[in-house]
């Protein structure tokens, strides 16, 4: 009998958690809160997602009820991304920068 | 363009780019790389999608075009926003977050043959239960951050909410979901699927309503969490292993995070989720004592006599730092100590502040070498061996009754041993009692001298004191 595809993917999952747990631990305490806003950064990569159902649409008919949804999605993603990213820099630029003054 | 199977190599190319940058953040040395890991992950796993769909029609300009709109405004939130604000942000990011989840869902649900999950009526068993999940998920995300927002912003109280029947109500509502999934496997019934979304809005705003401000660090923790398993149930349904992977990092270390402060306050998350602490006695709790005992008062100019005096200072910063956005004139009055060659180093409890690592990013930004700054296990026994301990908004955490008093509601927390010090400074308002609703010993103690200002106020004053 065939295992099915969704096994591999549990599998990849579980797996995944465990990586999760222990890179986490290992995660400085100092950096908690860029933690919290680079996970927010990287769970935006739902908007593959979004962005399959954007380009649902035919040529035509760009806008229907499921692509709107999809391109709703996009922005509310996009804002995530950018502002995740560019936020968590910001933040670790400011311990950088006090490494730099210190030597 | 490109083949599935090649999709899908990149997808967990990106995956482990992902947890490269989490793994860049175990030291602010390699942090900024791990940053850059994420952003190529990212990139990565948003071409490979356009190349594997290659519907370049018309289309993919909208596409464009949103992507651009949802990344200026997200650039300019984050360019913007005061550090300070960061709990409130990373809770208005997590509701994002859910509501895209929720929105990705209602699109596959509306168009599954776009996600090769069947025909409109007719999806795969699996698909619906994935996505009905995921969606759950996202919308209980959503509009719980939506409240976690409302309550850090101060728009919304930071009291808890609580009524009775409340837990009953949430477990009939928790339960009912998972029946409405069950019949919506069933019917393929597109109100039930309505339904579900519904009702899940309503359980992330019962949810995260009974919690206090105090609690807050637990609920943004939990919150991330949640994005998490959203993202992962979303990424079943698209069999992406780049989001089951990212669903799987995010979902496990806002649980990480959570157990962490939970353990920091010494509170069970069952008892966190239940909410209502502090709500209670607080207020005779604060007429019987307040009179009682005698408090020793002073000005800048006191507290910069006994600091100029001293051979080392430890400085314990609180959510009332970030509130009067002290950090900078501190760092000024720590330079000022530090040129007269005394000891300074800033000891943070793990839950002070709003969010996990709250205190050491405002640190961070007013210039502080992140080498002073230590965790509460790492400093605790130098309390005995410092002459001042300067508490600047803190107070729950440095209260040593949670040693002392099996009856008090915080007893058993980790607390930081201040009353150690040869003397205490106490910045602080009021005699108010903190967030837990009980008074702090330390007010009374004989070394204690209480310095009743603003603390950014305080802190100026004292710098000029210092002169």
């Amino acid at each position: 009998m065939e295992i099915d595809p969704f096994i591999f993917r549990l599998s990849i999952f579980i797996l995944s958690i465990f990586i999760g747990y222990y890179v986490v631990w290992s995660v400085t305490p100092s950096l908690h809160t860029p933690l919290m806003s680079v996970t927010n950064a990287i769970s935006s990569v739902i908007i593959v997602g979004a962005i399959i159902a954007a380009l649902a649409g035919s040529s035509d008919s760009v806008f229907n009820t499921s692509s709107i949804f999809g391109f709703i999605a996009i922005i509310l993603a996009a804002i995530n991304i950018f502002g995740g990213f560019l936020v968590t820099q910001r933040m670790l630029q400011m311990y950088k920068k006090k490494k730099d003054k210190n030597k | 363009m490109i083949s599935a199977n090649l999709a899908a190599v990149f997808y967990l190319v990106s995956g482990i780019l992902f947890i490269l940058a989490l793994r860049g953040l175990s030291s602010p040395d390699t942090s900024r790389q791990g940053n850059y890991f994420g952003i190529v992950g990212m990139i990565i796993a948003i071409v490979v999608t356009f190349l594997s769909i290659g519907n370049f029609s018309i289309s993919l300009v909208y596409v464009m075009l949103f992507l651009v709109i949802g990344g200026a405004i997200g650039a300019l939130i984050a360019f913007k926003i005061p550090m300070t604000a960061m709990p409130e942000l990373v809770a208005g990011f997590h509701s994002l977050v859910g509501l895209a989840a929720v929105f990705v869902a209602i699109a596959a649900f509306l168009n599954p043959s776009a996600f090769n999950l069947g025909k409109v009526g007719d999806i795969k068993l699996a698909s619906l239960i994935e996505m009905s999940i995921g969606a759950a998920v996202g919308a209980i995300t959503f509009s719980g951050s939506i409240i976690a927002f409302l309550k850090l912003r101060g728009i919304m109280s930071g009291a808890p909410i609580t009524f009775s029947g409340q837990h009953i109500l949430n477990l009939i509502l928790g339960i009912g979901i998972f029946v409405l999934i069950f019949y919506l496997c069933k019917t393929q019934s597109t109100n039930i699927f309505w339904t579900v979304i519904v009702i899940s809005f309503l359980v992330g705003v019962l949810l995260i309503i009974p919690i206090g401000g105090a609690d807050m660090p637990v609920v943004i923790s939990m919150l991330n969490s949640y994005s998490g398993w959203a993202a992962a149930g979303i990424g079943f349904t698209l069999e992406n292993t780049a989001l089951i992977i990212t669903g799987a990092l995010v979902g496990s270390s806002g649980a990480i995070l959570s157990y962490i402060m939970c353990k920091a306050m010494n509170r069970s998350f069952v008892s966190v989720i239940l909410g209502g602490f502090g709500a209670d006695n607080s207020a005779d709790n604060k007429k019987e004592k307040k009179d009682q005992k005698p408090v020793k008062s002073g000005n800048a100019e006191d507290a910069a006599f006994l600091m100029k005096n001293a051979s080392s200072v430890i400085i314990v910063p609180g959510y009332g730092m970030a509130v009067a956005q002290a950090q900078h004139a501190l760092r000024e009055m720590v330079d000022k100590l530090k040129k007269n060659d005394i000891k300074v180093t800033y000891a943070i409890h793990p839950v002070a502040g709003r969010m996990p690592g709250h205190m050491n990013v405002l640190l961070a930004e007013a210039n502080v070498p992140y080498d002073e700054v230590f965790e509460l296990e790492d400093i605790n026994n130098e309390f005995a061996n410092s002459d001042v301990a300067f508490v600047i908004g803190a107070n729950d955490v440095t209260n040593p009754v949670a040693k002392t008093d099996p009856k008090s509601p915080i007893f058993g927390m980790p607390v930081l041993d201040v009353e150690k010090c040869k003397s205490v400074l106490f910045v602080k308002r009021s005699l108010s009692p903190g967030y837990a609703g009980i008074d702090n010993e330390l007010f009374y103690k004989d070394n204690t001298l209480m310095l009743f200002a603003d603390a950014k106020k305080m802190t100026e004053d004292i710098v000029k004191n210092l002169e």
